[in-house]
């Protein structure tokens, strides 16, 4: 009988023991999917028009992660709005993915800014099939084979990120 | 003389009033910064806390954002956000209504690099202003991603 407290007492040990090891490998994800090819998705922007990420291979695809209540994303966006129009024609295609939890928030700050690429609103699955995004603002550059092949997380460094953009267009 | 006695207390209740009116439906945005250092968890000792299984364990509550709370969270962690609006600070208040004063509490947001985030100060203060004497928050220096999941601690996955 003395038996049954220590097997009890093992049985518990396993127990923590495979939960320990079970939030180590959900912790465990790759950051960012770095050099595969970007998981295509289609949504609606918020003009209503439909966006579908593949659409856009061939080209630079910069595509941004961030919301309304970011001030660094808010930061970054005069620059990416000014990199598509300066090199729009040679290749470069900004897309905006909002995880604002309220949509009026994100229409109320494109009637106030205009934004000439396209916006749209992101979820949690949107995030986590690019690797997870867990603190904005967060952008990936996407080549025109659709690979990600760069990738900014928090206040960024615009000037790598420009050069990163130059070099794949062909500007220098 | 009465006339200027009268004016300044008027000016003091409205000031005050103010003050505590803002913050009470969070109108104010409360720096980060403004969070003693005393008052700091470090990721890694916090970790190790959670891991620990010794001891009574905080309430730990995510002040942020819904989506990313979706994607991933630290284990046991609730959803009691956004502290950067009214109806955010409403659901922190609820949450934690019922609870002695003395309660372990652990606020944590880490949508933004710490001295940018529109939560967690305002969260920290408000707790506070409600009488709560034993409030950490999680000190996330850049983001939650960079600071929490890749250095493999504790998360669940999915809201």
């Amino acid at each position: 009988m003395p038996r049954l407290p220590r097997l009890l007492g093992m049985a518990a040990l396993c127990a923590c023991l495979s939960m320990r090891i079970l939030a180590a490998e959900a912790a465990a994800e790759p950051a960012g999917r770095l050099n595969t090819i970007a998981p295509d998705f289609t949504r609606t922007d918020l003009l209503g028009r439909p966006l579908r990420l593949d659409q856009f291979r061939g080209r630079i695809v910069l595509l941004n992660f961030w919301a309304t209540w970011c001030g660094p994303c808010i930061e970054e966006i005069p620059v990416f709005s000014r990199w598509q129009r300066q090199y729009g024609d040679a290749g470069l295609q900004v897309i905006g993915i909002s995880m604002d939890d309220d949509e009026a928030a994100v229409k109320r700050f494109l009637a106030k800014h205009g934004v000439p690429y396209p916006i749209l609103m992101g979820d949690a699955k949107l995030g986590e099939s690019f690797g997870g995004v867990f603190g904005l603002p967060q952008s990936f550059l996407i080549d025109a084979h659709g690979t990600i092949v760069f990738r900014s997380v928090g206040e960024p460094n615009i000037e790598a990120l420009r050069s990163q953009i130059k070099g794949l267009i062909g500007i220098h | 003389m009465r006339l200027l006695v009268n004016t300044t207390v008027l000016a003091f209740c409205i000031g005050t009033v103010c003050i505590f009116g803002a913050v009470a439906v969070g109108a104010e945005s409360v720096p980060a910064s403004s969070i003693p250092t005393a008052d700091l968890l470090q990721p890694a000792s916090f970790a190790a806390t959670l891991q620990s299984n010794s001891g009574p364990q905080p309430l730990v509550l995510q002040v942020g954002f819904r989506k990313l709370f979706d994607e991933a969270h630290i284990v046991a962690a609730e959803y009691a956000g956004p502290s950067d609006d009214s109806a955010g600070l409403a659901v922190l208040r609820e949450r934690v209504a019922k609870l002695p004063k003395d309660s372990p509490i652990v606020i944590y947001c880490g949508c933004c690099p710490w001295g940018k985030c529109p939560n967690i100060g305002t969260a920290f203060s408000a707790l506070r202003a409600l009488g709560f004497r034993n409030v950490k928050a999680l000190y996330i220096a850049h983001d939650f991603g960079t600071e929490w999941i890749e250095k493999g601690y504790p998360v669940t996955k999915g809201g």
